[in-house]
């Protein structure tokens, strides 16, 4: 069977399991809809949440990014796991113990207030619509290069598995489902990652690989070591070593922050620590998330050196004077239809050859244009791994991409039902018809996400890094403060999420889409580029809720003593919705 | 009310913070102490085949954060059985 069949048949395995998981967990009632019935396992709801979190973007890009920038990448190995921290230290067990659905829940009565509420509703529905739409987009990749259709063929057949077992099954049906994809994407990453390390240094570990010498074709140590063997390719080639980076310190300290900070204030991965019975199973739950993260997190970079040796060897032969492009190997070929490696014999030799600068600049050498989403897609091509391996990693890649999806969706159709319907326009509604205006809301969110994953705002990781930066300034500040300060009032966190919100905004917004050729250091404040302002307008957010809280009415006694009962376990009934 | 007294509660929530602030420390310390600002320094020294301060940032961090998040689920357990506030 070849390529094409065995990814059919993956693909379409792990996709009737999805589904028939979906059925068996059918959500009955509004809550099972919303927290799968707060009956979740910790190190269940931890590979869920793990599932959850790893989107089409740390699947298919990450290792691919930090493949290209080296020791920079690390802001978001160090960024996306950190947020953890703060989640289990900070958030999880307190908003667990406050026991209601969603995070405007918490912002709604921890400032007694609906303009809160409704601010925090706004938020939570921007942010996963910017990050939604980068998934779809992903689904749409992998679908193009290997069912071999148009990439929107691919966006439509994702947003139909999407819908199916999101709406169908909820919180309920999701969770289990991101356990099945939790282990479906795992599988697919770790599999090529660890014949890599084995064929180049002998270690079957990864992370040990990473930092080990490599090996001979008859498995012999050369005694170079492959940190010290890449750092000399790019020097070679003109790029800075992998091992330094070029970003300016400060940048690299802000997009590590924002990224930290905006992961703990991303509704969708909140929202999970809703979902388990107790609150001391809500500390341990974050725990294993971050285990199940780390196993991939910790592989991404060791996969990212990996296959740019063996990238770089490939494309410029072991003579490092390019290799002829009939004998070149066939993904080389296979990913220029898909227009994501572009060719330019700008010398007119026949021959392929990569280095540092732009395909369009004629002065540089470089004649090859590789697009970062396709480092973990074709790594198993570049390193002639068997087809299997290949098949593998589409349905990785899909898994990545629906789990987080559907995490998403589930999220705004929450939101606009249980948040903007139930608890602001129509209080008197019934269960019953809360959870079909929830169905209604996932299939238009579904909708609109396609629309974006068919024309996409950018490419994937810079629109999910827009996400970041606006949790980042606006419900995380509002969330911390709710629980760490007794007297911050509503308008102090209202006016902290608006003027947070606004300004992270307003500069992504004037870098990246009206003015994107001013986007360079010298114009930035402080040397700070749009995807670590998120940091900053989190200290905007801080400084502005401190200052107005001080000049503004009292929290009254109630809710004073209501976060005096968040800090401690006892007591932690169900979550609840009213 | 959990706790039998006030002075309970605010020791309770005093000890509390102390734990979360000495292992946010640490979180600080490995990502950006280690990983970012110190990470010139730490790459003049060599580590199982990895500049320091490289494996800080892309490694050894990840680690660290895995290994804080457990000991602050223990030792918050703890802490609420010593004031009496576990769930039951």
């Amino acid at each position: 069977m070849g390529v094409q069949g065995l990814t059919y048949l993956i693909v379409g395995l792990s996709f009737a399991l999805y589904i028939g998981i979906a059925i068996w967990s059918r959500a009955g009632s509004t809550k099972e809809f919303y927290v799968a019935g707060g009956g979740v396992h910790p190190v269940v709801n931890g590979m869920a949440t793990a599932a959850d979190w790893m989107s089409a973007a740390s699947f298919i890009s990450l290792a691919g990014i930090v493949s290209f920038v080296g020791y920079d990448g690390s802001v978001y190995l160090m960024g996306w796991t950190g947020g953890y921290v703060l989640l289990a230290l900070c958030m999880a067990p307190y908003l667990r113990k406050f026991g209601k659905f969603t995070v405007p829940d918490f912002v709604g009565e921890r400032y007694y207030s609906q303009a809160a509420r409704t601010v925090a509703v706004i938020c939570a529905i921007f942010i996963c619509f910017t990050y939604i739409a980068g998934q779809m987009r992903g689904v749409g990749v992998v679908f193009s290069r290997f069912l071999e259709v148009e990439v929107d063929t691919g966006v439509y057949i994702g947003m139909a598995v999407v819908f199916f077992y999101a709406v169908l099954g909820g919180m309920k049906g999701i969770t289990y489902t991101q356990v099945a994809q939790y282990c479906v994407l795992i599988f697919a990453f770790m599999v090529p990652a660890i014949f890599l390390s084995v064929m180049m240094t002998g270690h079957i570990i990864p992370q040990i690989g990473f930092g080990a010498e490599l090996i001979d074709a008859a498995g012999n140590n050369t005694g170079v070591y492959l940190l010290e063997k890449l750092n000399n390719l790019s020097t070679e080639l003109g790029f800075a070593p992998y091992t330094d980076g070029s970003k300016s310190m400060i940048d690299v300290f802000c997009i590590t922050g924002a990224l930290m900070v905006g992961t703990a204030g991303l509704p969708h991965v909140i929202v999970r620590f809703f979902t388990v019975p107790k609150v001391k199973d809500a500390r341990i739950s974050a725990g294993w998330a971050l285990v199940f993260i780390a196993i991939m997190y910790t592989t991404v970079p060791a996969l990212a050196a990996f296959s740019r040796v063996n990238m770089i060897e490939t494309i410029n032969g072991s003579d490092q004077k390019g290799v002829a492009y009939e004998t070149a190997p066939d993904w080389i070929k296979n990913w220029e239809k898909t227009g994501l490696i572009k060719w330019d014999d700008k010398n007119g030799d026949g021959k392929i050859y990569y280095a540092k600068g732009k395909i369009e600049d004629a002065a540089s050498p470089n004649e090859m244009k590789i697009d970062n989403d396709i480092i973990v897609l074709a790594t198993p091509e570049i390193a002639n791994l068997p087809a299997w391996v290949i098949a593998l990693v589409a349905a990785g890649g899909l898994a990545a991409a629906l789990s987080t999806s559907a995490g998403l969706l589930l999220v705004i159709s929450t939101s606009v039902s249980h948040d903007l319907l139930k608890k602001n326009l129509l209080p008197n509604i019934s269960d019953k018809k809360e959870l079909m205006f929830a169905r209604l809301a996932a299939g238009i969110g579904i909708v609109i996400a396609g629309y974006f994953g068919v024309n996409p705002p950018g490419f994937v990781a810079a629109v999910v890094a827009f996400a970041f930066g606006l949790a980042a300034s606006s419900l995380f500040p509002a969330i911390i403060m709710g629980i760490f300060s007794k007297t911050m009032n509503k308008e102090g966190a209202i006016a902290g999420m608006l003027t947070g919100l606004l300004f992270t905004a307003g500069y992504i917004i004037y870098f990246k889409f009206v003015d994107p050729t001013a986007n360079v250091p010298a114009n930035w404040f402080l040397g700070i580029s749009p995807e670590g302002i998120g940091m900053v307008g989190m200290v905007v957010n801080f400084a502005v809720a401190a200052l107005v809280s001080k000049v503004t009415t009292a929290t009254p006694q109630h809710v004073q003593e209501m976060v005096e009962s968040i800090r401690f376990p006892k007591g932690s009934g169900e979550a609840s919705g009213h | 009310m959990g706790f039998e007294n006030n002075d309970k509660a605010k020791g309770y929530w005093r000890e509390n913070l102390r734990l979360v602030l000495g292992l946010l420390a640490i979180w600080a310390a490995v990502s950006f102490g280690c990983g970012i600002l110190l990470v010139d320094v730490l790459n003049e020294i060599h580590f199982m085949g990895f500049k320091l301060g490289f494996w800080f940032a892309q490694q050894g961090s990840m680690y660290v954060f895995v290994a804080l998040i457990f000991v602050y689920a223990a030792k918050a357990n703890t802490l609420d059985k010593k004031y009496n506030v576990q769930e039951d």
